[in-house]
């Protein structure tokens, strides 16, 4: 249908027959052969990395030495990965573990504490919710990392959580991006006679939210858990400082990797694989959503 | 909706002196009126309890660090021995003399530049083609953006193999063509080449997506009037494509400047040691922090970390903001060379 409203150039009458198709060809918009090109090569160069860490993590120590590269993966693949998952000092199904408790942890409750905030600042009417709101929106320009000396002093030894996967979760239990996204969301997405209607039947306000905002946040809420589960997933900053080896999320594991085993390669990128595995099945789920999730963000943001 | 109406009702029922036995009458008055009350309550409330969690764990776990930060950069401050004594600018002093952080300084921006700027020329064009009547528009669209799911971490071990000046496969391939290898890790600039090389891989895509929800938004009849007055599709894009752009160019620019200039996870996994390099060629301004901080050699010094996170900071809202100035005026110079 989109095609159809693209490719209408209507030229005035007047213009003559060259111009016509000259405009037509500027407007049809079609991509030509190098258009298709140069998506294929740009997305040869997104595989490509991961292709290159399939071909050096299934082959051993001597692969990478080889001057005349072999494009063609060898066969330890499943024995380097083997070979790491056993590995007591890197500690991968810990990490695993670890990963897919924090990152599920963090994002539901980011999705739940976003959705209610953006629903209050969406649709409900109270004293100083502007101010409040236009606040939300000058923390996410504000680089997180700057607090991070007084973030170590608290969970360190104030609280002593040191090693604990706490440390990561509670920092990240809220998002000033998410309250910011929900709100955009809902105040389009909710109409307010819904509520109204709501409200006149008789539902008090936590009724309202549960039965009618909930159901109407609920594409925007998943699009923010995807992201929100990647984001906590590939966070490594703050889980380097706070969490040991004995205790990791995947990107420390894997920085343990390297100084485990930084001299054979076929191990190291036999674990990038590894870990990168979890997210391309996700991406494979749902990588659609996350498409529309950023062109939706793009709009709006 | 119902049900809550009966237990309003239940409810006044039970609270007191509404059993006192008075007339029908009056007490369904006072039913309606508590039941009325509650409601008033419950409406002035809520909302400032459903915002109540993310302003209380945000200034627990975000404000109050950002706001000590300041408290801790003005102490003399150590890991072991905790707070020491005031010593007023001391740690911006120390920081700014040590030639370590100038190093970091320069680096970040390097690295900042080589990975910003191609990084939205080629999203541009990524999504000037994706803007196109394309067959099988989802599968371009997901093949863009598969990098984003790699964890910086893991991008960061790959290319640095690739990158390897020893045996990798950038040196490797120009050694075919004739070329002398490069130091990727020994020297200055292929380093933060290399390092900008990771974030364009990671992002350029998802940049292009942005673009592209931009470029769907600009009406198609903008086109359809430039073509029949013959611009070419060159000139289109630069003078209805880029200028139409200008809100969604400079929210790119200004998130990849914060994001840019605390850059840590490339540099830090670029090698082993994770020092940035044996003469700091490509450590960062967050390396640095995070070295002073928690480094295995010389870390705890936490006044030193927090005066140098302050002075991190100021350098993204200062580059932040000519960032916005430029870009304004650019994408404005633009526009009006199309009318």
């Amino acid at each position: 249908m989109t095609t159809a409203q693209r490719t209408r150039a209507v030229p005035p009458r007047t213009a003559n027959l060259r111009t016509r198709r000259k405009a037509n060809a500027a407007a049809t918009n079609k991509p030509n052969f190098l258009g298709y090109a140069f998506l294929v090569i740009v997305i040869l160069g997104s595989l490509f990395p991961l292709y290159w860490s399939f071909l050096i993590g299934s082959g051993d120590a001597s692969t990478l030495r080889n001057l005349d590269v072999n494009w063609l993966p060898g066969g330890n693949l499943i024995s380097n990965m083997a070979e790491v998952l056993e590995n007591e000092a890197v500690g991968f199904w810990r990490a695993l573990g670890n990963s897919l408790i924090v990152s599920t942890v963090v994002s539901v409750s980011v999705v739940l504490f976003s959705t209610l905030a953006g629903y209050a600042f969406a649709k409900l009417r109270f004293r100083g919710s502007k101010p409040l709101l236009f606040f939300v929106i000058g923390t996410m320009a504000v680089p997180t990392q700057l607090g991070i000396v007084p973030l170590f002093i608290a969970m360190s030894q104030w609280l002593h959580l040191s090693g604990n996967i706490l440390a990561v979760i509670l920092p990240a239990l809220v998002s000033a991006f998410g309250v910011f996204w929900m709100t955009q969301y809902l105040s389009q997405a909710l109409p307010d006679e819904l509520i109204e209607a709501a409200r006149v039947d008789g539902a008090n306000m936590i009724q309202t939210f549960w039965h009618i905002a909930l159901p109407a946040a609920r594409p925007a809420a998943a699009m923010l858990g995807l992201f929100i589960f990647i984001g906590t997933w590939t966070n490594f900053f703050w889980p380097f400082i706070i969490l040991s080896s004995a205790n990791p999320t995947l990107p420390v594991a894997l920085s343990l990797l390297q100084s485990n085993f930084f001299v054979d390669y076929s191990l190291v990128l036999a674990g990038v694989l590894l870990s990168t595995i979890p997210l391309l099945i996700l991406f494979v789920v749902a990588g659609k959503q996350l498409v529309s999730g950023i062109m939706q963000g793009a709009v709006k943001g | 909706m119902t049900q809550s109406l009966e237990r309003d009702v239940e409810v006044s029922r039970t609270a007191p002196g509404s059993s006192g036995g008075g007339p029908a009458e009056e007490r369904a008055i006072r039913r309606i009126a508590f039941g009325h009350r509650l409601s008033r309550w419950d409406v002035k409330i809520s909302p400032y309890l459903y915002i109540s969690p993310f302003f209380i764990l945000f200034g627990i776990t975000g404000l109050f660090p950002l706001i000590y930060t300041g408290v801790v950069s003005l102490y003399d401050w150590h890991i072991i021995g905790g707070q020491g004594d005031f010593v007023g600018l001391a740690n911006f002093e120390w920081v700014l003399g040590q030639e370590k952080f100038w190093i970091a300084l320069r680096n970040t921006f390097s690295i900042f530049i080589f990975s910003a700027v191609p990084q939205v020329i080629l999203a541009l064009i990524i999504a000037a083609i994706l803007d196109q009547n394309l067959k099988a528009k989802t599968f371009w669209r997901m093949g863009v953006l598969v990098p984003y799911v790699v964890a910086p971490v893991a991008v960061a071990l790959i290319f640095s193999n690739m990158f390897g000046d020893q045996y990798g496969l950038i040196n490797n391939l120009l050694g075919r063509i004739g070329l002398d290898p490069v130091g990727w890790h020994s020297q200055v600039v292929p380093s933060h080449l290399a390092i900008a090389t990771m974030v364009n891989f990671r992002w350029t895509g998802y940049n292009a997506l942005i673009f592209l929800a931009a470029m769907q938004a600009i009406p198609r009849d903008y086109y359809e009037a430039a073509a029949i007055d013959g611009a070419s599709r060159i000139r289109q894009f630069f003078s209805i494509t880029i200028p139409s752009l200008r809100p969604t160019l400079i929210f790119v620019i200004i998130t990849s400047t914060i994001g840019g200039l605390q850059i840590f996870d490339e540099p830090r996994m670029y090698d082993s040691t994770g020092e940035g390099g044996a003469s700091a060629q490509w450590m960062t301004i967050t390396m640095y922090i995070y070295n002073q901080g928690f480094g295995a050699s010389g870390g705890g010094q936490f006044g030193h970390a927090a005066a140098a996170a302050w002075l991190l900071f100021l350098v993204i809202v200062i580059v932040g903001l000519i960032n916005l100035v430029a870009t304004r005026a650019i994408a404005s110079n633009e526009s009006r060379s199309s009318k």
